[in-house]
């Protein structure tokens, strides 16, 4: 493990990262490998093609709306930090984070805010803050098999707006959004244990 | 298939049965000469006429002990399989007890047929025919169908554990019985330090993976079931062996065909089987008899001894262990490995096998050992699954809202995929070197350079075609399918909904939306893939086909609009054929459309892509060369120079890489999981190599046009 620490000094802005992320040193420098081992010809950025080598990405019904996260605002390329700071929203949260919170202190990428912000965008392609049912259909139809008619599909798109949206204009804000899923443990189901 | 054959044995089987019932009374009473055919039916047919008038000519006689053995072998093999596919044609069972449950069953059952028609003694098993036909084929069945991947990242959990593990509960037991022999009281006194020692080694071997089955249905994390399955490998005592499965997998793999690698998984997994079910067999034909020897005490504590050390050295091991983990184990997930200790086959061979000279008590061993596996199995067998499933989910019967299932199960599939675009997390250098070696110098000389396209490859072009000339044809229908982004958005009043039509609704979308994809294989002993997450990911990518071809004719990429504009169109190098010249790094050949040169062999396809307008045709010269595809494109081409949008060529620029099913050499990651799964290898990773590289390039190249209109 002696040549892991002087791998280190390799990640290019490491202390800000972290402080930003609020990834461990050794969580960090894994990422880091994972992020050299994806990055196919060493360019020092990931593009979509290398997080489409992924297989299993490819077989997954929302592979591409999570690839496309990886890219925010058009860009074609993510660098480390980039990758690192969505990977960041699924550290697991731990108690201690929201004690020793600091009110001036930007919410950390883990909180259950900012998770659920991350799996309102997968849904808001337009980004205009909203949900609409347009758009609560198309993620119907990654999610559902084939067998379901296009009716039944918009049935149930009318039906899980309906509940939700309750100002009336038939989207899904973000605080709708919220409020839907207050029960739901998502610190839980948004976290990955091996981020810690 | 192999189901249907069997099935029709049925009726044989009765008439076996009966016969052979009757023929084991009769037996004992008719004299034997010579003269049967050694078929499954001999004893009703009649000998040939001689042509001697003088002697008396037998016409009907039975010489039961001359086929005796291999008939009752045959006998019991087919009970067994029949016992085997009813077991699994009733669907719950699996899930309630372990097969071994069953062959023990059936063992027993023949066992008591035999000793109550008080033939001759059942065929003995001695050592040579267990080590050296019965159990080979079990262990190399073990090694083979093992998951390398997740096995070798937890290794060093899984050495501590099972070797320690064996050795602590080994000598727990054998000290703690030779201490009850030593009270005077149980009229053991004439067992010795030494065979208690050694019926301490055999009783605790265990055989998890009968239990592995169970586990199906709960989802328990990868690294419990390695731990499990990879105690069971090791106590098997299978370590060269698997050492040599492991290695030779990969490249017997990727060097035979489809068919053949078929074939093999489903021989491999019918040796063991059969290996397996006979000496469960022998297990339950021991059983019932003569043989026994029952003495309260030694069995009692036996089993007290064998639950209370696989406890200590379960929980004390892995509390030391858990310390240096980076993921501990729960206490959970230490009860489940604690209640995981069946025992099976392995011990009472063992036991049986035990030289009478040196353990006179023999008998009492066997017994001690019999009652051991079948309360094992038995009883902890069917409760396992209960058990698990109650530690791991306390499920709130309340009923979610069909928003709160939507949410719920894409959160799933995000998290899903964000592990794996994390991918595994392990000793990353030690990995990489033999990778690289690995690529370097041993494929190229364990692979075979053409390799053969496999049937799947063709099944998805086929689809392919299909869709593509459908929508020519019914020109551009798919349209209605899919909304476009910029669609208005249609005004619908706010309909309420009765609360059945809720009902109806939400039991909609439950029972069809997509599974999230298991990271636990599901490696299963007794059987092979299950065909549901195949079809789940086919629809997965062809809807992606789809999806990526619709937008690229709308002239904007995918929903999240990027411009159109970008110059570079990469390609995945095709490795089929040459694996050195397109080393791992160099695998992505990327160029734009003005630089047709060609870097290597593979690219001579893409520089003939981008000269011809039908590029689909030169992709199946290359590839495929079926007539019947050949043709189809002529015609697909054909009508697509009907059609005025260019771009849906692009549609077939992205389908370069059609890669036959050896995809292993591909990308790190996919060699990675392509050695993991076993049973669901073929079709899901073919697909999703595929798509993987065709699904790039969303970056849509306007230059394309103006060279296809050149031609």
């Amino acid at each position: 493990m002696g040549s892991r620490s002087s791998h280190a000094a390799v990640i290019p802005d490491a202390d800000s990262i972290r402080r930003e992320t609020g990834f461990s040193q050794a969580s960090l420098l894994r990422l880091y490998h994972r992020f050299r081992a994806l990055d196919r010809n060493k360019k020092g950025y990931l593009s979509r093609m290398d997080l489409q080598q992924i297989g299993a990405l490819a077989v997954n019904p929302l592979g591409d709306r999570i690839i496309e996260s990886f890219f925010p605002d058009g860009s074609q390329q993510v660098d480390f930090p980039g990758f690192v700071r969505v990977l960041a929203h699924f550290r697991p949260v731990e108690d201690e984070d929201t004690e020793t919170q600091d009110p001036k202190k930007p919410e950390p990428l883990n909180s259950r805010r900012n998770k659920l912000h991350y799996a309102f965008q997968l849904y808001d392609l337009d980004r205009d803050g909203k949900i609409s049912r347009h758009e609560m259909l198309q993620v119907l139809r990654l999610m559902v098999g084939v067998q379901v008619t296009e009716e039944q599909l918009e049935n149930i798109a009318d039906r899980t707006v309906q509940e939700a949206d309750e100002d009336g204009d038939g989207a899904v804000s973000f605080v709708e959004f919220t409020k839907s899923l207050e029960k739901m443990d998502v610190e839980q189901k948004m976290s990955i244990r091996i981020l810690k | 298939m192999a189901l249907q054959m069997l099935v029709t044995f049925s009726p044989w089987n009765c008439l076996l049965l009966l016969v052979a019932l009757e023929c084991s009374e009769a037996s004992s009473d008719l004299n034997e000469s010579a003269n049967s055919t050694a078929q499954y039916a001999p004893n009703a047919w009649f000998a040939a006429a001689s042509s001697e008038p003088d002697e008396r000519i037998s016409v009907f006689e039975l010489d039961y002990d001359y086929v005796q053995i291999p008939y009752e072998v045959t006998l019991w093999i087919l009970l067994a399989s029949l016992a085997k596919i009813g077991f699994h044609l009733y669907r719950r069972l699996p899930g309630l007890m372990p097969e071994s449950c069953l062959l023990i069953l059936v063992g027993a059952l023949v066992g008591s047929i035999i000793f109550g028609t008080d033939h001759k003694s059942p065929p003995v098993m001695d050592s040579s025919i267990y080590f050296l036909y019965l159990l080979p084929p079990i262990v190399l069945e073990g090694g083979y169908f093992m998951p390398t991947r997740p096995f070798f990242e937890n290794i060093g959990s899984i050495l501590w554990w099972a070797v320690l593990g064996a050795l602590i509960n080994a000598l727990g037991i054998g000290l703690s019985l030779y201490f009850i022999c030593q009270v005077k009281a149980f009229g053991l006194g004439d067992v010795n330090l030494l065979q208690n020692l050694l019926f301490g080694s055999l009783i605790s071997a265990v055989d998890p993976v009968a239990v592995l089955a169970v586990f199906e249905e709960a989802r328990v994390n990868e690294q419990l079931y390695m731990m499990i399955f990879g105690e069971a490998l090791l106590n098997d005592g299978i370590t060269v062996i698997t050492a040599c499965a492991v290695t030779m997998k990969k490249y017997v793999e990727e060097n035979v065909s489809q068919t053949s690698y078929t074939t093999i998984k489903y021989f491999m997994k019918m040796l063991s089987s059969v290996s397996e079910t006979l000496i469960f067999i022998f297990m339950g034909v021991s059983t019932v008899g003569k043989n026994h020897e029952w003495n309260w005490a030694f069995i009692c504590f036996t089993l007290a001894f064998c639950q209370i050390w696989r406890a200590i050295s379960v929980f004390a091991l892995f509390y030391i262990s858990n310390q240096f983990r980076t993921f501990p184990f729960s206490i959970k997930d230490q009860c489940i490995i604690f209640y995981s200790g069946v025992r099976g086959a392995g011990s009472f061979s063992l036991a049986f096998l035990l030289p009478l000279s040196l353990f006179p008590r023999k008998k009492m061993f066997v017994t001690a050992t019999l009652v051991v596996i079948y309360f094992t199995v038995f009883i902890q067998g069917i409760t396992i699954g209960p058990l698990v499933r109650y530690l791991d989910v306390k499920k709130t019967n309340k009923k979610e809202s069909i928003n709160e299932e939507l949410h719920i199960r894409l959160m799933d599939h995000l998290k899903a995929g964000i592990e794996d675009v994390c991918g595994h997390w392990s000793h990353y250098q030690v990995r990489d070197k033999f990778k690289k070696f690995d690529h370097r110098y041993l494929r190229k000389i364990l692979i075979r350079k053409n390799l053969p396209k496999s049937s799947i490859v063709s099944l998805y072009k086929k689809l392919e075609m299909k869709q593509a000339i459908e929508m020519v044809e019914t020109g551009i229908l798919s349209s209605t399918a899919f909304s476009i982004p910029h669609q208005a958005q249609r005004i619908q009043g706010i309909k309420r909904l009765s609360p059945e039509d809720v009902e109806s609704i939400r039991d909609i979308l439950t029972s069809n939306m997509y599974q999230v994809r298991q990271r636990t294989l599901s490696y299963n002993k007794y059987n092979l893939k299950p065909q549901t997450s195949e079809k789940q990911a086919k629809e997965i990518l062809i809807r992606r086909q789809n999806t990526l071809r619709e937008s690229m004719r709308k002239g904007h990429s995918l929903p999240w609009g990027k411009p159109a504009g970008t110059k570079n169109v990469r390609y995945l190098s095709f490795p089929y054929g040459n694996p050195q010249s397109a080393g791992r790094d160099t695998r992505a050949a990327e160029f734009s459309d003005d630089d047709s040169s060609d870097p290597g062999s593979p690219s001579i396809m893409f520089s003939a892509l981008s000269r011809i307008g039908s590029l689909q045709k030169q992709e199946a010269q290359e590839i495929i060369p079926m007539k019947s595809l050949h043709r189809g494109r002529k015609a697909f081409s054909s009508g697509y120079q009907r059609n005025t949008s260019q771009e849906e060529y692009l549609g077939g620029v992205r389908r370069v890489a059609l890669r036959p099913k050896p995809l292993f050499n591909a990308v790190d990651e996919e060699g990675e999981s392509g050695g993991e799964s076993e049973g669901k290898a073929s079709l899901v990773e073919v697909q999703s190599r595929w798509t993987a590289d065709r699904g790039h390039g969303r970056d849509h190249n306007r230059s394309h046009s103006p060279l296809l209109q050149k031609k």
